[in-house]
């Protein structure tokens, strides 16, 4: 199995007020507790559960995966510039794994 | 020979052997959510009240040749103030083994009520949006999406 690897896109800068969109990518099988293995063995659930995202500490975003989400999870969303700061990104497994990330975006 | 062995076989033998294959055939089939299950999620989340159909904009193809990958794509006209915006976006689905897909959580910080993803679909299904704002009041809308397995348009 590939490493978990979280990827996003922030842009750099962006105009006080204007709306970016933020593009998050994570790599994961999301094993939905449904499919087969090779020998015909059910492969036990596993999947990314929770996503979250902070802006210099306070929560602005969040969101619950379920089984039916694809593999590699794509998240977009939208964000309204006011101030500098630093994004932080938050994923969770069922095994209780913590994937973070971190983006800085400025604002003039 | 064959033919012997198989008079050999009593119609009682008959029967069981038919009601066992059938019965295999039955249980290893996947349970699907079913409408009734969505009907029961909305009624969960919206504590009984029920959710009010509304255009809100919910891209989604109309025909998915691969059902492991399709994205969803929407955005609900709000304020996005803290008096008045969205609270919650449920995706919910009638064909898949479970009935909820994804929970958004939104804040005002956003700016917009908006985001993307891709979902799974076992099958041709609607997909079912359930909105809730600051208030405690209910939107939904809904999409069927086609699912067609190898891409030849069945």
């Amino acid at each position: 199995m590939s490493k978990i690897k979280p990827r996003g896109k922030v842009p750099k800068k962006a105009a006080m007020d204007e709306v970016i969109e933020i593009k998050t990518l994570i790599r994961h099988p999301m094993h939905s507790g449904r499919m087969k293995d090779k020998d015909g063995k059910n492969i036990p659930r596993q999947i990314i559960n929770s996503f979250k995202v902070d802006f210099e500490g306070k929560e602005i975003f969040k969101m619950k995966l379920e089984p039916s989400i694809s593999t590699n999870p794509y998240i977009a969303f939208p964000y309204k510039a006011k101030k500098s700061g630093t994004f932080n990104f938050e994923w969770k497994d069922d095994s209780g794994n913590t994937y973070t990330m971190k983006r800085k975006m400025t604002v003039s | 020979m064959k033919t012997i062995k198989m008079k050999n076989i009593s119609r009682r033998n008959a029967i069981v052997l038919m009601l066992g294959t059938a019965g295999y055939l039955m249980s290893s089939k996947i349970v699907f959510a079913g409408k009734e299950q969505v009907l029961k999620r909305i009624d969960e989340i919206t504590k009984g009240k029920g959710a009010k159909e509304l255009d809100i904009f919910l891209d989604l193809p109309e025909i998915a040749e691969n059902g492991n990958q399709v994205k969803v794509n929407f955005e609900i006209e709000s304020e996005m103030t803290k008096e008045n915006y969205i609270k919650n976006v449920y995706i919910l689905a009638d064909g898949n083994p479970a009935p909820d897909i994804a929970k958004f959580s939104f804040t005002p910080d956003m700016g917009m009520c908006s985001a993307t993803t891709r979902i799974r679909l076992s099958k041709t299904q609607n997909v079912v949006l359930v909105a809730e704002n600051n208030k405690n009041e209910y939107f939904m809308t809904k999409s069927k999406v086609k699912v067609t397995i190898g891409g030849c348009g069945g």
